[in-house]
């Protein structure tokens, strides 16, 4: 067993137990360090998967900011849960179905790293792979030469269906200009329009802080 | 937390190195991972540590509610302004080619870069603005007050 799934085996352990730890514990103090320890054991998990900038986003927002706006709303509504004795049948029917549909359809996703996966083998992510980016031929500054270069190199994966895809780009610079971060440049410039959304929703929910939780200073 | 002065001076002298950290990663984020929302979220860190050790109102002091409020809807209209901008330009929405039509690659790094400062904007001072209504009141504002006056002004 390559030692790859070894450490990822071993993780996923951990985030179970503190997951069922979560469920059990009653004190919401506690709770919240163990959700920040999910968090931190999460982004060790997309770390060991090459994922940086999911894992920092893990690391910054799930285990950084949400653990201390938990413990602010702690303050609100007290640090010890309400026992609640009985089991909740169709809640627990209801959770087991979602989560019996979720490992289902994780059978039918392409396994990790496989090159003829969608998300490997689309044209964008092809000239990542192959590294044509920032390769733009009158760009001065960057005199790498045209993008053409890399038609040459065979693509890391001989079975995928690359061909046509990438013969139909490599010499018509497509990649011309995209930054170097695969993920900023499908999130600002591919997405941006997504993106710009995801700003304002961030920003209703500012908005909806100051309408709702402020303070009149009468 | 009036007499924990290792905690207040290790607040005070980690608070610039996690904001140039934010900002960096804001500044990078073409080339490394991070971004804007990331960058945003440490920003807000550093501000959050502030006010965590010194208190909600000293750290209303640093940054005002009018300037978070301002910033906050500054960067959401610095985002759609940039797309804006390159639509009147004769280009797509956010086609980043209009703001330097010359040399597209460097024109979306430029274009990249101010999406990104009104995300990382939006994105610090919304989590600022929710660390303030909720810990108002509730967290002791023993910072630089009084006791008597502690706890929001109603």
């Amino acid at each position: 067993m390559p030692s790859f799934d070894v450490i990822n085996l071993v993780l996923l352990l951990m985030v179970t137990l503190v997951a069922v730890a979560v469920v059990i514990v009653r004190n919401l103090v506690a709770v919240g360090m163990l959700m920040s320890i999910y968090s931190f054991l999460m982004a060790l998990i997309w770390t060991n998967m090459d994922s940086m900038d999911v894992a920092f986003t893990e690391a910054a927002v799930g285990a950084g900011i949400s653990t201390i706006l938990f413990i602010g709303a702690l303050v609100h509504v007290g640090t010890e849960e309400t026992p609640h004795p009985r089991l909740h049948w169709p809640a627990l029917l209801v959770t087991g179905l979602t989560a019996g549909a979720l490992i289902y359809g994780t059978v039918g996703m392409p396994a990790f790293e496989d090159p003829a996966s969608p998300a490997n083998s689309n044209r964008v992510s092809i000239g990542y792979i192959r590294q044509d980016v920032e390769k733009t031929p009158d760009a001065p500054g960057h005199g790498t030469g045209p993008a053409v270069h890399d038609a040459t190199q065979p693509v890391a994966a001989p079975g995928q269906p690359a061909g046509p895809v990438a013969q139909e780009h490599a010499g018509a610079d497509y990649f011309h200009g995209h930054v170097p971060n695969f993920v900023t440049a499908v999130i600002v410039s591919y997405r941006a329009f997504d993106t710009m959304f995801e700003t304002a929703v961030i920003f209703i929910a500012g908005l909806a802080m100051i309408l709702f939780l402020r303070r009149r200073t009468a | 937390m009036r007499d924990q002065s290792i905690l207040r001076v290790a607040a005070k002298s980690m608070t610039p190195f996690i904001l140039v950290f934010g900002l960096y990663v804001i500044f990078h984020g073409d080339i490394s991972p991070g971004g804007g929302f990331q960058g945003g979220v440490i920003v807000a860190s550093a501000f959050i540590l502030y006010g965590l050790v010194y208190g909600g109102a000293e750290m209303r002091r640093v940054i005002p509610r009018w300037l978070s409020d301002t910033l906050l809807a500054f960067g959401v209209l610095l985002y759609a302004g940039t797309g804006t901008f390159t639509l009147l330009a004769g280009y797509r929405f956010l086609d980043y080619t209009a703001l330097l039509p010359g040399n597209p690659g460097t024109g979306e790094v430029i274009g990249m870069t101010l999406v990104e400062y009104g995300v990382g904007f939006t994105v610090s001072m919304v989590m600022i603005t929710i660390y303030n209504e909720i810990s108002e009141g509730t967290v002791p504002d023993t910072g630089s007050q009084p006791p008597g006056e502690a706890g929001g002004n109603g």
